[in-house]
Protein backbone atom coordinates (compact mmCIF):
# COMPACT_ATOMS: atom_id res chain seq x y z
CA UNK A 1 0.00 0.00 0.00
CA UNK A 2 3.00 2.34 0.28
CA UNK A 3 4.46 2.80 -3.52
CA UNK A 4 7.68 4.35 -3.09
CA UNK A 5 7.60 7.81 -4.42
CA UNK A 6 4.05 7.82 -5.37
CA UNK A 7 2.20 10.58 -4.23
CA UNK A 8 -0.62 8.81 -2.29
CA UNK A 9 2.31 7.27 0.14
CA UNK A 10 2.25 8.47 3.65
CA UNK A 11 3.72 11.16 5.69
CA UNK A 12 5.59 9.60 8.12
CA UNK A 13 6.50 6.13 8.95
CA UNK A 14 7.88 4.92 12.17
CA UNK A 15 9.51 1.30 12.28
CA UNK A 16 10.88 -0.24 15.64
CA UNK A 17 11.11 2.79 17.33
CA UNK A 18 12.43 1.92 21.08
CA UNK A 19 14.09 4.41 23.60
CA UNK A 20 15.67 3.55 26.52
CA UNK A 21 16.95 5.76 29.26
CA UNK A 22 19.88 3.88 30.87
CA UNK A 23 18.02 0.32 31.83
CA UNK A 24 14.68 1.71 31.96
CA UNK A 25 12.78 1.43 29.13
CA UNK A 26 10.73 5.06 27.61
CA UNK A 27 9.22 2.97 24.33
CA UNK A 28 9.97 -0.05 22.57
CA UNK A 29 9.38 -1.30 19.58
CA UNK A 30 6.92 0.99 17.83
CA UNK A 31 5.75 1.19 14.21
CA UNK A 32 3.37 2.27 12.12
CA UNK A 33 2.26 5.03 9.31
CA UNK A 34 0.87 8.11 9.62
CA UNK A 35 -1.07 9.33 6.05
CA UNK A 36 -1.36 12.90 5.16
CA UNK A 37 -4.42 14.83 6.37
CA UNK A 38 -4.58 11.77 9.47
CA UNK A 39 -4.40 12.71 13.19
CA UNK A 40 -3.67 9.98 15.33
CA UNK A 41 -3.76 10.00 19.02
CA UNK A 42 -1.78 8.47 21.43
CA UNK A 43 -3.06 7.66 24.55
CA UNK A 44 -2.44 6.31 27.77
CA UNK A 45 -1.78 7.18 31.67
CA UNK A 46 1.16 8.79 32.68
CA UNK A 47 4.96 7.09 32.35
CA UNK A 48 3.26 4.87 29.40
CA UNK A 49 5.64 6.74 26.71
CA UNK A 50 3.53 8.69 25.11
CA UNK A 51 5.70 11.86 25.29
CA UNK A 52 9.01 9.75 24.85
CA UNK A 53 7.58 8.63 20.95
CA UNK A 54 6.42 12.17 20.61
CA UNK A 55 9.57 13.42 21.36
CA UNK A 56 11.44 10.52 19.06
CA UNK A 57 9.11 11.22 16.14
CA UNK A 58 9.63 15.07 16.22
CA UNK A 59 13.60 14.67 16.72
CA UNK A 60 13.79 16.57 20.20
CA UNK A 61 15.50 13.01 21.32
CA UNK A 62 17.62 10.62 19.79
CA UNK A 63 15.82 6.82 19.75
CA UNK A 64 18.22 4.07 21.57
CA UNK A 65 16.77 1.67 17.97
CA UNK A 66 14.65 2.01 15.23
CA UNK A 67 14.15 4.68 11.85
CA UNK A 68 11.70 7.32 11.39
CA UNK A 69 11.18 8.47 7.43
CA UNK A 70 9.25 11.35 6.45
CA UNK A 71 8.11 12.59 3.57
CA UNK A 72 10.07 15.98 2.42
CA UNK A 73 8.67 18.43 0.25
CA UNK A 74 9.89 16.85 -2.99
CA UNK A 75 8.06 13.73 -2.19
CA UNK A 76 11.40 11.74 -1.10
CA UNK A 77 11.48 9.77 1.61
CA UNK A 78 14.41 10.53 3.91
CA UNK A 79 15.52 9.19 7.57
CA UNK A 80 15.02 12.08 10.46
CA UNK A 81 18.06 10.90 12.06
CA UNK A 82 19.70 11.19 9.32
CA UNK A 83 19.06 14.21 8.78
CA UNK A 84 21.69 17.32 9.33
CA UNK A 85 21.08 20.11 11.81
CA UNK A 86 20.40 22.34 9.54
CA UNK A 87 17.95 20.46 7.31
CA UNK A 88 16.30 19.52 10.62
CA UNK A 89 16.10 22.95 11.99
CA UNK A 90 14.63 23.71 8.62
CA UNK A 91 11.94 21.29 8.55
CA UNK A 92 10.97 22.13 12.49
CA UNK A 93 10.30 25.70 11.86
CA UNK A 94 8.98 25.49 8.61
CA UNK A 95 7.43 21.94 7.57
CA UNK A 96 6.38 21.18 11.17
CA UNK A 97 4.73 22.69 14.38
CA UNK A 98 5.25 21.54 17.97
CA UNK A 99 2.66 22.75 20.66
CA UNK A 100 3.72 21.98 23.65
CA UNK A 101 1.83 21.45 26.86
CA UNK A 102 2.51 24.28 28.93
CA UNK A 103 2.39 27.52 26.31
CA UNK A 104 5.49 29.16 28.16
CA UNK A 105 7.37 26.36 26.66
CA UNK A 106 6.73 27.26 23.39
CA UNK A 107 6.07 30.83 23.46
CA UNK A 108 8.57 34.02 23.69
CA UNK A 109 6.52 35.31 27.09
CA UNK A 110 8.84 38.34 26.71
CA UNK A 111 7.92 39.11 23.09
CA UNK A 112 4.63 40.83 21.59
CA UNK A 113 1.81 38.19 20.16
CA UNK A 114 3.09 39.72 16.80
CA UNK A 115 6.36 38.81 17.38
CA UNK A 116 5.51 35.54 18.51
CA UNK A 117 3.49 35.11 15.22
CA UNK A 118 5.91 36.90 12.82
CA UNK A 119 9.36 34.90 14.06
CA UNK A 120 8.86 31.97 11.83
CA UNK A 121 8.01 34.24 9.18
CA UNK A 122 11.22 35.97 9.93
CA UNK A 123 12.93 32.59 10.43
CA UNK A 124 12.41 32.02 6.60
CA UNK A 125 13.55 35.07 5.35
CA UNK A 126 10.25 37.48 5.43
CA UNK A 127 11.76 41.23 5.84
CA UNK A 128 8.62 43.37 5.06
CA UNK A 129 7.41 44.51 8.61
CA UNK A 130 3.97 45.78 7.14
CA UNK A 131 3.41 42.03 5.59
CA UNK A 132 4.41 40.22 8.93
CA UNK A 133 2.37 41.85 10.94
CA UNK A 134 -0.65 41.74 8.56
CA UNK A 135 -0.09 38.18 8.41
CA UNK A 136 0.48 37.60 12.56
CA UNK A 137 -2.70 39.72 13.04
CA UNK A 138 -4.81 37.65 10.70
CA UNK A 139 -3.63 34.35 12.32
CA UNK A 140 -4.35 35.99 16.01
CA UNK A 141 -8.22 36.28 14.55
CA UNK A 142 -8.01 32.58 12.93
CA UNK A 143 -7.52 31.76 16.47
CA UNK A 144 -9.83 33.92 18.20
CA UNK A 145 -7.72 36.27 19.88
CA UNK A 146 -8.74 40.45 19.16
CA UNK A 147 -6.45 42.10 16.99
CA UNK A 148 -5.80 44.80 19.93
CA UNK A 149 -3.62 42.43 21.76
CA UNK A 150 -1.33 42.49 18.99
CA UNK A 151 1.53 44.67 20.76
CA UNK A 152 0.46 42.73 24.27
CA UNK A 153 3.00 40.24 25.01
CA UNK A 154 1.56 36.40 25.81
CA UNK A 155 2.51 37.14 30.31
CA UNK A 156 -0.91 39.18 30.10
CA UNK A 157 -2.70 36.64 28.38
CA UNK A 158 -5.02 33.80 29.97
CA UNK A 159 -4.12 30.46 30.01
CA UNK A 160 -6.20 29.36 27.12
CA UNK A 161 -4.92 32.80 25.13
CA UNK A 162 -1.59 31.37 25.28
CA UNK A 163 -2.64 28.01 23.87
CA UNK A 164 -3.97 29.47 20.82
CA UNK A 165 -1.10 32.32 20.37
CA UNK A 166 0.70 28.77 20.69
CA UNK A 167 -1.12 27.45 18.03
CA UNK A 168 -1.07 29.85 15.74
CA UNK A 169 2.58 30.74 15.95
CA UNK A 170 3.15 27.34 15.04
CA UNK A 171 0.23 27.25 11.82
CA UNK A 172 1.82 30.88 10.67
CA UNK A 173 3.93 28.86 8.24
CA UNK A 174 1.49 26.19 6.42
CA UNK A 175 3.35 23.44 8.60
CA UNK A 176 2.13 19.60 6.89
CA UNK A 177 2.39 18.32 10.14
CA UNK A 178 1.99 19.27 13.91
CA UNK A 179 3.02 16.97 17.26
CA UNK A 180 0.74 18.24 19.96
CA UNK A 181 1.72 17.26 23.48
CA UNK A 182 -1.60 17.18 26.02
CA UNK A 183 -2.94 20.46 23.96
CA UNK A 184 -5.61 20.92 26.30
CA UNK A 185 -3.60 20.21 29.31
CA UNK A 186 -4.44 22.64 32.21
CA UNK A 187 -7.32 24.74 30.55
CA UNK A 188 -10.53 24.16 32.52
CA UNK A 189 -13.16 22.52 30.59
CA UNK A 190 -15.14 25.04 28.73
CA UNK A 191 -11.83 26.81 27.10
CA UNK A 192 -10.62 23.36 26.37
CA UNK A 193 -13.94 22.87 24.14
CA UNK A 194 -13.40 25.83 22.30
CA UNK A 195 -10.05 25.30 21.88
CA UNK A 196 -10.95 21.82 20.65
CA UNK A 197 -13.55 22.68 18.07
CA UNK A 198 -10.71 25.42 16.78
CA UNK A 199 -8.11 22.29 16.62
CA UNK A 200 -10.62 20.69 14.61
CA UNK A 201 -11.77 23.73 12.24
CA UNK A 202 -8.10 24.10 11.83
CA UNK A 203 -6.72 20.67 10.85
CA UNK A 204 -10.16 20.11 8.76
CA UNK A 205 -9.09 23.53 6.86
CA UNK A 206 -5.46 22.89 6.38
CA UNK A 207 -5.66 19.33 5.31
CA UNK A 208 -2.86 19.13 7.86
CA UNK A 209 -2.15 16.18 9.71
CA UNK A 210 -0.87 15.56 13.07
CA UNK A 211 0.05 13.56 16.18
CA UNK A 212 -1.17 14.46 19.75
CA UNK A 213 -0.38 13.04 23.02
CA UNK A 214 -3.07 13.03 25.37
CA UNK A 215 -4.18 11.30 28.40
CA UNK A 216 -8.04 12.49 27.76
CA UNK A 217 -10.07 10.07 25.54
CA UNK A 218 -12.52 13.07 24.84
CA UNK A 219 -9.51 14.70 23.25
CA UNK A 220 -8.59 11.31 20.61
CA UNK A 221 -12.45 10.89 20.63
CA UNK A 222 -12.75 14.76 19.21
CA UNK A 223 -9.85 15.56 17.12
CA UNK A 224 -8.11 11.85 16.03
CA UNK A 225 -9.05 9.49 12.96
CA UNK A 226 -7.01 7.17 14.56
CA UNK A 227 -5.28 5.94 17.93
CA UNK A 228 -2.64 4.25 19.60
CA UNK A 229 -2.77 3.05 23.11
CA UNK A 230 -0.11 2.57 24.81
CA UNK A 231 0.92 1.07 28.18
CA UNK A 232 4.60 0.53 29.53
CA UNK A 233 6.10 1.83 26.51
CA UNK A 234 4.74 -0.38 24.78
CA UNK A 235 1.74 -0.21 22.39
CA UNK A 236 -0.95 -2.79 23.04
CA UNK A 237 -4.28 -1.60 20.97
CA UNK A 238 -4.12 0.57 17.82
CA UNK A 239 -7.05 1.43 15.17
CA UNK A 240 -9.94 3.68 13.88
CA UNK A 241 -10.35 5.87 17.54
CA UNK A 242 -14.20 5.30 17.38
CA UNK A 243 -13.74 0.97 16.83
CA UNK A 244 -11.32 1.70 19.59
CA UNK A 245 -12.94 3.40 22.36
CA UNK A 246 -16.75 2.06 21.63
CA UNK A 247 -15.21 -1.54 21.18
CA UNK A 248 -11.68 -1.85 23.20
CA UNK A 249 -10.26 -5.28 22.87
CA UNK A 250 -7.12 -5.25 25.03
CA UNK A 251 -7.98 -5.60 29.04
CA UNK A 252 -6.28 -2.52 29.83
CA UNK A 253 -7.60 -0.47 27.01
CA UNK A 254 -11.27 -1.38 28.11
CA UNK A 255 -10.19 -0.22 31.74
CA UNK A 256 -9.05 3.16 30.34
CA UNK A 257 -12.48 3.65 28.51
CA UNK A 258 -14.80 2.51 31.70
CA UNK A 259 -12.29 4.99 33.91
CA UNK A 260 -13.93 7.63 31.81
CA UNK A 261 -15.52 10.21 34.74
CA UNK A 262 -19.67 10.36 33.08
CA UNK A 263 -21.35 13.58 34.56
CA UNK B 1 56.30 49.91 40.80
CA UNK B 2 58.93 50.58 38.03
CA UNK B 3 58.33 49.70 34.00
CA UNK B 4 61.30 47.28 33.79
CA UNK B 5 59.27 44.62 35.98
CA UNK B 6 57.06 43.91 32.85
CA UNK B 7 57.35 42.27 29.65
CA UNK B 8 56.24 45.01 27.18
CA UNK B 9 53.20 46.07 27.31
CA UNK B 10 52.41 43.97 30.09
CA UNK B 11 51.49 40.88 28.94
CA UNK B 12 53.92 37.87 28.72
CA UNK B 13 55.03 37.02 24.82
CA UNK B 14 53.01 33.26 25.00
CA UNK B 15 50.03 35.16 25.92
CA UNK B 16 50.32 37.86 23.60
CA UNK B 17 51.03 34.78 20.79
CA UNK B 18 47.28 33.30 21.77
CA UNK B 19 46.08 36.49 21.12
CA UNK B 20 47.36 37.05 18.37
CA UNK B 21 46.53 33.47 16.84
CA UNK B 22 42.87 34.25 17.75
CA UNK B 23 43.02 37.56 16.27
CA UNK B 24 44.33 35.98 12.54
CA UNK B 25 41.75 33.71 13.08
CA UNK B 26 38.99 36.41 14.19
CA UNK B 27 40.38 37.99 10.59
CA UNK B 28 40.11 35.09 8.69
CA UNK B 29 36.49 34.60 9.36
CA UNK B 30 34.63 38.16 9.49
CA UNK B 31 32.47 38.40 12.26
CA UNK B 32 32.99 35.16 13.88
CA UNK B 33 33.85 35.41 17.81
CA UNK B 34 36.90 33.23 18.40
CA UNK B 35 37.58 31.97 21.98
CA UNK B 36 40.46 32.80 23.37
CA UNK B 37 41.81 32.77 26.90
CA UNK B 38 41.25 36.37 28.17
CA UNK B 39 44.13 37.58 31.13
CA UNK B 40 43.05 38.96 34.71
CA UNK B 41 44.25 42.25 34.21
CA UNK B 42 45.22 44.99 36.60
CA UNK B 43 41.48 46.83 36.14
CA UNK B 44 38.35 45.56 36.57
CA UNK B 45 36.10 43.48 33.69
CA UNK B 46 34.22 46.32 31.96
CA UNK B 47 36.90 48.58 31.98
CA UNK B 48 38.19 47.49 28.88
CA UNK B 49 39.92 44.29 29.68
CA UNK B 50 39.42 42.53 26.14
CA UNK B 51 40.31 45.66 24.21
CA UNK B 52 43.74 45.91 26.26
CA UNK B 53 44.48 43.03 25.91
CA UNK B 54 44.11 43.36 21.80
CA UNK B 55 45.74 46.46 21.91
CA UNK B 56 48.94 44.67 24.00
CA UNK B 57 49.03 41.90 21.50
CA UNK B 58 49.85 44.11 18.68
CA UNK B 59 51.16 47.27 20.01
CA UNK B 60 54.76 47.46 18.77
CA UNK B 61 57.23 50.11 20.22
CA UNK B 62 56.84 52.60 16.86
CA UNK B 63 52.81 52.53 17.11
CA UNK B 64 51.45 55.85 18.14
CA UNK B 65 48.81 54.88 20.55
CA UNK B 66 45.25 56.77 20.99
CA UNK B 67 42.60 55.89 23.25
CA UNK B 68 39.32 57.04 23.08
CA UNK B 69 35.84 56.71 25.74
CA UNK B 70 32.58 57.66 24.53
CA UNK B 71 34.76 60.05 22.18
CA UNK B 72 36.74 61.86 24.51
CA UNK B 73 40.31 61.72 24.75
CA UNK B 74 40.25 62.99 28.30
CA UNK B 75 37.57 61.04 30.34
CA UNK B 76 39.03 58.76 33.13
CA UNK B 77 39.16 55.30 31.36
CA UNK B 78 40.97 56.75 28.11
CA UNK B 79 43.43 58.82 30.45
CA UNK B 80 44.03 55.62 32.54
CA UNK B 81 44.39 52.92 29.45
CA UNK B 82 46.90 55.25 27.85
CA UNK B 83 48.65 56.34 31.08
CA UNK B 84 48.78 52.48 31.46
CA UNK B 85 50.71 51.68 27.78
CA UNK B 86 52.62 54.72 28.52
CA UNK B 87 53.81 52.76 32.01
CA UNK B 88 54.64 49.04 30.41
CA UNK B 89 55.60 49.70 27.10
CA UNK B 90 56.70 53.43 26.68
CA UNK B 91 54.56 53.81 23.04
CA UNK B 92 54.12 57.83 21.84
CA UNK B 93 50.36 58.56 22.31
CA UNK B 94 48.58 61.21 20.92
CA UNK B 95 45.54 62.75 20.69
CA UNK B 96 44.49 63.20 16.98
CA UNK B 97 43.20 60.46 15.21
CA UNK B 98 45.40 60.83 11.67
CA UNK B 99 48.46 60.36 13.85
CA UNK B 100 47.89 57.24 15.13
CA UNK B 101 48.48 54.12 14.46
CA UNK B 102 46.31 51.91 16.61
CA UNK B 103 43.38 53.43 18.23
CA UNK B 104 41.96 51.78 20.95
CA UNK B 105 38.06 52.69 21.82
CA UNK B 106 35.09 52.52 23.96
CA UNK B 107 31.89 53.21 21.90
CA UNK B 108 32.78 55.46 19.14
CA UNK B 109 34.53 55.49 15.93
CA UNK B 110 36.48 58.93 15.44
CA UNK B 111 34.51 61.28 13.09
CA UNK B 112 37.89 61.60 11.08
CA UNK B 113 37.52 58.78 8.49
CA UNK B 114 40.44 56.22 9.43
CA UNK B 115 42.78 55.49 6.62
CA UNK B 116 44.61 52.08 5.53
CA UNK B 117 47.46 51.12 8.40
CA UNK B 118 45.59 51.96 10.91
CA UNK B 119 43.90 49.56 13.72
CA UNK B 120 40.44 50.69 15.62
CA UNK B 121 40.35 48.02 18.68
CA UNK B 122 36.86 47.92 20.09
CA UNK B 123 36.30 47.31 23.92
CA UNK B 124 33.23 44.68 23.89
CA UNK B 125 31.25 44.22 26.90
CA UNK B 126 28.60 41.69 25.28
CA UNK B 127 29.72 40.14 21.92
CA UNK B 128 26.46 38.15 21.57
CA UNK B 129 24.10 40.17 19.54
CA UNK B 130 21.95 37.02 20.35
CA UNK B 131 22.39 37.46 24.14
CA UNK B 132 19.10 38.72 25.32
CA UNK B 133 16.76 36.95 22.85
CA UNK B 134 18.56 33.64 23.26
CA UNK B 135 20.48 32.95 26.75
CA UNK B 136 21.68 29.57 25.91
CA UNK B 137 25.37 30.19 24.68
CA UNK B 138 24.76 26.37 23.02
CA UNK B 139 21.82 27.66 21.05
CA UNK B 140 23.52 31.20 20.08
CA UNK B 141 26.38 28.90 18.73
CA UNK B 142 24.19 27.18 16.54
CA UNK B 143 22.41 29.67 15.48
CA UNK B 144 25.70 31.44 14.35
CA UNK B 145 27.02 28.15 12.36
CA UNK B 146 23.47 27.57 10.92
CA UNK B 147 22.79 31.23 9.91
CA UNK B 148 19.88 31.04 11.34
CA UNK B 149 19.59 34.95 12.18
CA UNK B 150 15.42 35.36 12.36
CA UNK B 151 15.64 35.99 15.60
CA UNK B 152 17.61 39.38 15.15
CA UNK B 153 14.47 40.51 13.53
CA UNK B 154 11.89 39.44 15.96
CA UNK B 155 13.72 42.05 18.27
CA UNK B 156 13.71 44.95 15.61
CA UNK B 157 10.05 44.11 14.70
CA UNK B 158 9.19 44.55 18.50
CA UNK B 159 10.63 47.74 18.92
CA UNK B 160 8.99 49.01 15.80
CA UNK B 161 5.69 47.20 17.39
CA UNK B 162 6.16 49.52 20.54
CA UNK B 163 7.93 52.41 19.31
CA UNK B 164 6.55 52.91 15.45
CA UNK B 165 10.45 52.88 14.71
CA UNK B 166 13.36 50.77 14.91
CA UNK B 167 14.15 52.15 18.51
CA UNK B 168 17.83 50.24 19.08
CA UNK B 169 20.45 53.23 19.22
CA UNK B 170 23.29 51.32 20.22
CA UNK B 171 24.64 48.01 19.62
CA UNK B 172 23.07 48.09 16.63
CA UNK B 173 23.08 44.36 14.34
CA UNK B 174 25.09 44.40 11.59
CA UNK B 175 26.10 41.35 8.79
CA UNK B 176 29.65 40.95 8.28
CA UNK B 177 30.67 40.23 4.82
CA UNK B 178 27.34 38.75 4.31
CA UNK B 179 27.68 35.85 6.59
CA UNK B 180 27.77 36.79 10.43
CA UNK B 181 25.54 38.78 12.15
CA UNK B 182 27.83 41.12 15.26
CA UNK B 183 27.33 43.16 17.74
CA UNK B 184 29.62 45.95 17.07
CA UNK B 185 29.62 47.10 20.58
CA UNK B 186 27.76 50.03 22.15
CA UNK B 187 28.81 52.20 19.52
CA UNK B 188 26.20 54.58 18.69
CA UNK B 189 24.44 53.13 15.47
CA UNK B 190 25.16 56.44 14.27
CA UNK B 191 28.63 55.27 13.69
CA UNK B 192 27.71 52.00 11.91
CA UNK B 193 28.03 53.09 8.23
CA UNK B 194 31.80 54.13 8.89
CA UNK B 195 32.38 50.29 9.64
CA UNK B 196 31.47 49.32 6.20
CA UNK B 197 33.97 49.31 3.76
CA UNK B 198 36.45 50.74 6.12
CA UNK B 199 40.13 50.61 5.21
CA UNK B 200 40.99 50.18 8.60
CA UNK B 201 40.83 46.95 10.32
CA UNK B 202 38.77 46.81 13.13
CA UNK B 203 39.34 44.29 16.00
CA UNK B 204 36.87 43.71 19.35
CA UNK B 205 37.93 41.91 22.39
CA UNK B 206 35.74 41.27 24.83
CA UNK B 207 37.85 40.37 28.19
CA UNK B 208 35.12 38.65 30.36
CA UNK B 209 33.16 37.20 27.96
CA UNK B 210 36.88 35.96 26.16
CA UNK B 211 35.58 36.87 22.80
CA UNK B 212 37.51 38.57 19.77
CA UNK B 213 36.29 39.32 16.47
CA UNK B 214 37.47 41.58 13.70
CA UNK B 215 36.29 43.11 10.34
CA UNK B 216 39.17 42.96 7.84
CA UNK B 217 39.94 46.46 5.49
CA UNK B 218 37.23 47.06 2.69
CA UNK B 219 34.24 44.15 4.47
CA UNK B 220 30.94 44.79 3.78
CA UNK B 221 29.11 45.64 7.23
CA UNK B 222 25.28 45.86 6.57
CA UNK B 223 22.82 47.09 9.32
CA UNK B 224 19.75 44.87 9.82
CA UNK B 225 16.50 46.80 8.83
CA UNK B 226 13.36 45.74 7.48
CA UNK B 227 11.99 46.52 3.74
CA UNK B 228 9.80 49.52 4.95
CA UNK B 229 11.72 50.65 7.68
CA UNK B 230 15.11 51.18 6.62
CA UNK B 231 18.70 51.50 8.54
CA UNK B 232 18.99 55.08 9.52
CA UNK B 233 20.81 56.99 11.69
CA UNK B 234 20.65 59.59 14.64
CA UNK B 235 20.12 63.27 13.47
CA UNK B 236 20.80 66.45 15.32
CA UNK B 237 18.81 69.77 14.77
CA UNK B 238 21.76 71.52 15.74
CA UNK B 239 25.41 72.20 14.89
CA UNK B 240 27.96 71.63 17.68
CA UNK B 241 27.60 74.48 20.14
CA UNK B 242 31.61 75.07 19.72
CA UNK B 243 33.31 73.97 16.66
CA UNK B 244 29.67 74.25 14.66
CA UNK B 245 30.08 70.44 12.78
CA UNK B 246 26.92 69.20 11.18
CA UNK B 247 26.40 65.74 10.53
CA UNK B 248 28.53 64.46 13.68
CA UNK B 249 27.50 62.37 16.77
CA UNK B 250 26.48 65.16 19.56
CA UNK B 251 26.78 65.04 22.87
CA UNK B 252 24.58 66.60 25.58
CA UNK B 253 26.07 69.02 28.07
CA UNK B 254 24.11 70.05 30.90
CA UNK B 255 25.31 73.69 31.73
CA UNK B 256 23.56 75.27 34.49
CA UNK B 257 20.67 74.04 37.10
CA UNK B 258 18.25 76.58 35.20
CA UNK B 259 17.69 73.67 32.57
CA UNK B 260 20.38 75.16 30.14
CA UNK B 261 22.13 72.50 27.91
CA UNK B 262 24.63 72.09 25.18
CA UNK B 263 25.14 69.43 22.49
CA UNK B 264 28.84 69.07 21.03
CA UNK B 265 30.56 66.79 19.60
CA UNK B 266 31.51 63.82 20.84
CA UNK B 267 34.56 63.39 19.51
CA UNK B 268 36.88 65.74 21.42
CA UNK B 269 39.73 65.53 19.09
CA UNK B 270 37.45 66.11 15.88
CA UNK B 271 35.65 69.54 17.74
CA UNK B 272 39.56 70.68 18.75
CA UNK B 273 41.23 70.75 15.07
CA UNK B 274 38.08 72.30 14.04
CA UNK B 275 38.16 75.10 16.84
CA UNK B 276 41.83 75.17 15.89
CA UNK B 277 40.97 75.81 12.02
CA UNK B 278 39.00 78.66 12.99
CA UNK B 279 35.45 77.02 12.97
CA UNK B 280 33.12 78.80 15.62
CA UNK B 281 29.84 77.45 17.08
CA UNK B 282 27.37 79.10 19.04
CA UNK B 283 28.97 79.47 22.48
CA UNK B 284 32.70 78.98 21.47
CA UNK B 285 34.68 81.43 23.23
CA UNK B 286 32.32 81.05 26.70
CA UNK B 287 34.99 81.47 29.31
CA UNK B 288 33.86 77.77 30.75
CA UNK B 289 35.45 76.45 27.59
CA UNK B 290 38.69 78.32 27.10
CA UNK B 291 40.07 76.44 30.10
CA UNK B 292 39.40 73.22 28.99
CA UNK B 293 40.32 73.38 25.63
CA UNK B 294 43.55 74.26 26.51
CA UNK B 295 43.87 71.57 28.98
CA UNK B 296 43.29 69.12 26.39
CA UNK B 297 46.20 70.52 23.31
CA UNK B 298 48.61 70.44 26.56
CA UNK B 299 48.21 67.07 26.95
CA UNK B 300 49.05 66.33 22.88
CA UNK B 301 51.88 65.00 23.87
CA UNK B 302 52.57 63.26 20.38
Amino acid sequence: MTGPGAKGGPLLRASGITKFYGDRVGCRDIGFELWPGEVLAIVGESGSGKTTLLNCLATRVVPTAGVIEYRMRDGRMRDLHALSDAERRLLMRTDWGFVHQNPIDGLRMTVSAGGNVGERLMAVGERHYGHIRETATDWLGRVEIAADRVDDDPRSFSGGMRQRLQIARNLVTGPRLVFMDEPTGGLDVSVQARLLDLLRGLVADLGLSAIVVTHDLAVARLLSHRMLVMKGGEVIEEGLTDQVLDDPQAAYTQLLVSSILQV
Amino acid sequence: MSAGAYNFAYLDEQTKRMIRRAILKAIAIPGYQVPFASREMPMPYGWGTGGVQVTAAIIGPDDVLKVIDQGSDDTTNAVSIRGFFVKTSGVATTTRTDAATVIQTRHRIPETPLAAGQILVYQVPIPEPLRFLEPRETETRTMHALEEYGLMHVKLYEDIARHGHIATTYAYPVKVAGRYVMDPSPTPKFDNPKMHRSPALQLFGAGREKRIYAIPPHTDVVSLDFEDHPFSVQEFDAPCALCGAEGVFLDEVIVDDAGGRMFVCSDSDHCEERRAAGHEGTLAGAPAWSGAAAAAATEDAS
